[in-house]
């Protein structure tokens, strides 16, 4: 197969030129320049568009197994791909929580009949603790074993200091990154969106951006004392940048995502009650915005991550305080990223490419995320200027649950390929 | 001023309404406090309308006045509680209001411990929605029937200077009365102490004050909020003896406030906790007034937005 005269951003490889791209037997073999096509061999028009490496989102929630009436593996791989990305990890907050290596071992059985035939790759989060209870270490060593490529008690964040330590100091030692939504719930209990004008407005009770602060500051000086890689969960606040860029200089090994929805919205999205702009943490505001900018663009902020969250249209459609947290990712991030952080000239597109592919590989250590001959011939091809309205209804994903529709978008991939197979292409 | 037409719309809040709009509520609901000053209080205008009237909270006040202002008008009142609607079997709210819309509806009032509700409920059906206080978010009869109150004792809400003292954080009565003074062209003030004061408060169109004295000087009009009393537990404030000294609203502490200074309170009162305990008996208490008015306001939401010809 012949990707035919895209300009192609491979920024692992400090790439961005205008050539071909050849794959052949799932793997690259040839990058750049003009190539010949075999006879019979596919040769794909990529004229206008960007080659890039295969995106890769390193937070999302697949909801298997026990709540695949929000997503399952097939609806959610196949919206990863439609999204253009080759390759997510999923969270263990599942029904049961993922935290034995059965469950881990499952899941990648389950994927392998969709990877590279109607979806993305699929690598697993293991949970930190048995049940998510923050009580017990989950045998950490057998999920790692079984292919757990980190772990996380995400949405049941760990209050126990102590217990964080020796989870991080068990972790550690199997090399395993530490996932962490930093928040002290003694200070947003009973919250559903950010305190402040807004919510004392609505009357809804707000989630201070302090909450999250001291314990982004608490877990970066847990990683310190543990040399454990500590990975702060969706930074949605100027000041949690602030403290991450502070003990990264420190030597922290700390490493840092946030998602599409923080550089584009703030607290006002939640007038009208509209549970589709509610989600933890909770938008902020505009100075937030100019710090999480200003991280993506130093580095502070290493990748781009959604937090991919599906939920039944009923779940949503309840009252503010009752409706869940969380919002649909895959199919709006890249729009999302080129719209409002390459089009206003805040990233590059090649920047852009790195945070959401190499970036998040190198934080999980998961292969991908460059076009070097020889690698895995995961690749997104985007059309960087095509401009689209997004239609939750025509997601892929069972999860219609965005703030952003009926927004216009530009940017959108246009082919997605696993292993050398193309497993989505815009119609 | 310009008459504004209410038929079909939803009464959400005070917040954003218009100067217009509430006068034109005020004025309907003057009319019809003539109705409450009859023998026979009984006018056909409603007749063959059904109102549904649920409350998802305990109330007896505000749900009687509704029904009260339904019945006065002739209009069918259905009373749905939350201890007895299908909520408690599991159905969601919207499952809730699709019922009673297809159950032939013309208007539901609601009252619910959850902020927004009545807003998302508005979006769900198409026929008018009455919000009877939702969680910590408005009030909007009360803020009517203090508007209402006022006019009635000042002749113009212009320029007055209203206070209102007491847990303005977790207060739906302050917040619709903050957006329909400021409408009014009222000065407001919030008074309470700082853990009682919502985030941001001083971005609303308001003085802040936690000092009693100061905030209660000069004042044209003091309204006092209810104190909640299981704020104690959450660390807001540490007895109610310590709030009653600082924040209660006392007769010495009105001596501050202008020498004709009028007395408001939504109810239920704590006598001798957040107003003093003979305060609501002064001749400037408007408490009773406010309790008839809220049955005026009350028939001059319904008439209004179910359209109905005079």
């Amino acid at each position: 197969m012949i990707l035919r005269g895209g300009r192609i951003i491979d920024p692992a490889n400090n790439l961005d030129i205008v050539g071909d791209l050849r794959v052949a037997e799932g793997k690259i073999v040839a990058v750049g320049g003009s190539l010949a096509g075999d006879s019979g061999e596919q040769v794909i028009d990529c004229a206008g568009k960007v080659v890039a490496p295969g995106l890769i989102d390193i937070h999302v929630h697949l909801r298997v197994p026990g709540q695949e009436y929000k997503e399952d593996l097939e609806s959610g791989l196949a919206s990863a791909a439609a999204g253009g990305f080759t390759a997510v990890a999923c969270m263990p907050n599942t029904k049961p929580v993922i935290d034995n290596a059965p469950i881990v071992r499952d899941l990648y059985a389950q994927a392998t009949p969709i990877t590279g035939k109607t979806g993305a790759r699929l690598h697993v989060i293991a949970a930190l603790s048995k049940g998510m209870h923050n009580k017990e270490l989950a045998e950490m060593g057998d999920l790692r074993d079984a292919g757990a490529v980190a772990v996380s008690d995400d949405a049941f964040q760990v209050q126990d200091s102590e217990f964080m330590r020796r989870a991080m100091e068990y972790a550690k030692m199997l090399n395993l990154p530490v996932l962490a939504h930093c928040e002290d719930t003694s200070l947003t209990e009973g919250g559903a969106m950010s305190e402040g004008y807004e919510a004392s407005v609505m009357g809804i009770k707000g989630m201070p951006r302090e909450a999250y602060e001291m314990h982004v500051a608490r877990n970066c000086l847990l990683s310190l004392m543990t040399g454990a890689h500590l990975h702060v969960l969706h930074v949605s606040t100027a000041r949690e940048v602030e403290i991450i860029r502070f003990f990264k200089q420190q030597g922290a090994n700390v490493t840092a995502e946030t998602g599409p929805h923080y550089w584009c919205l703030t607290d006002e999205a939640c007038r009208g009650y509209n549970t589709n702009a509610k989600m933890n943490p909770p938008l902020r505001t505009s100075a937030d915005i100019v710090g999480i900018i200003a991280g993506l663009q130093d580095g502070t902020l290493d990748c781009i991550a959604t937090d991919h969250a599906p939920h039944a249209r009923y779940e949503k459609d309840q009252e503010f305080s009752f409706a869940p947290f969380g919002i649909h990712g895959l199919e709006t991030s890249l729009a999302l990223g080129i719209t409002h952080l390459v089009k206003p000239g805040h990233l590059s597109l090649s920047d852009l490419v790195l945070r959401m592919s190499a970036a998040a590989a190198r934080i999980l250590n998961l292969p991908g995320g460059n076009l070097s001959p020889g690698a895995p011939a995961d690749i997104t091809v985007f059309d960087p200027d095509a401009t689209w309205i997004v239609e939750p209804e025509k997601f892929v994903s069972k999860g219609k649950n965005t703030p952003f529709g009926g927004a216009e978008l530009t940017g959108r991939a246009t082919m997605t390929i696993v292993g050398g197979e193309i497993v989505w292409e815009e119609a | 001023m310009s008459v504004i037409n209410f038929a079909g719309r939803d009464l959400l809040g005070l917040e954003g309404m218009s100067r217009d709009e509430i006068t034109t509520i005020l004025d309907t609901a003057t009319t019809f406090s003539e109705v409450l000053r009859r023998d026979v209080k009984k006018v056909p205008t409603l007749r063959g309308k059904s109102v549904v009237t649920m409350f998802f909270e305990n109330s007896t006040r505000t749900r009687s006045s509704f029904e009260a202002a339904g019945k006065y008008m002739s209009a069918d009142v259905i009373n749905i509680s939350g201890s007895t609607s299908s909520a408690t079997k599991g159905e969601s709210l919207k499952d809730t209001f699709l019922t009673l819309q297809a159950l032939t509806a013309d208007l539901v009032v609601m009252r619910t411990p959850h902020s927004g509700a009545c807003h998302q409920a508005a979006e769900w059906v198409n026929i008018p929605v009455v919000n009877a206080g939702d969680g910590t978010h408005e009030h909007p009869t009360q803020g009517l029937l203090d508007l209402m109150t006022l006019r009635d004792a000042k002749g113009s809400l212009e320029g007055l200077t209203v206070a209102i003292v007491g847990d303005i954080a977790h207060s739906r009565v302050a917040r619709s009365n903050i957006w329909g003074l400021h409408a009014m062209g009222a000065n407001v003030r919030l008074v309470g102490p700082s853990t009682l004061l919502p985030a941001d408060a001083d971005r609303l169109p308001v003085t802040v004050f936690t000092d009693l004295h100061a905030g209660l000087e000069g004042a044209d009009v003091v309204n006092v909020l209810r104190l909640q009393l299981e704020r104690q537990a959450r660390a807001l404030f540490p007895t109610e003896r310590e709030y009653s000294r600082l924040f209660g609203v006392t007769k010495s502490a009105l001596r501050v406030a202008k020498p004709d200074v009028l007395v408001m309170h939504p109810g239920p009162m704590n006598r001798g906790l957040e107003i003093g305990g003979d305060v609501p008996d002064l001749p400037q208490s408007l408490i009773e007034k406010q309790v008839t008015n809220g049955v005026a306001v009350r028939m001059a939401v319904l008439y209004l937005l179910l359209g109905a010809e005079g």
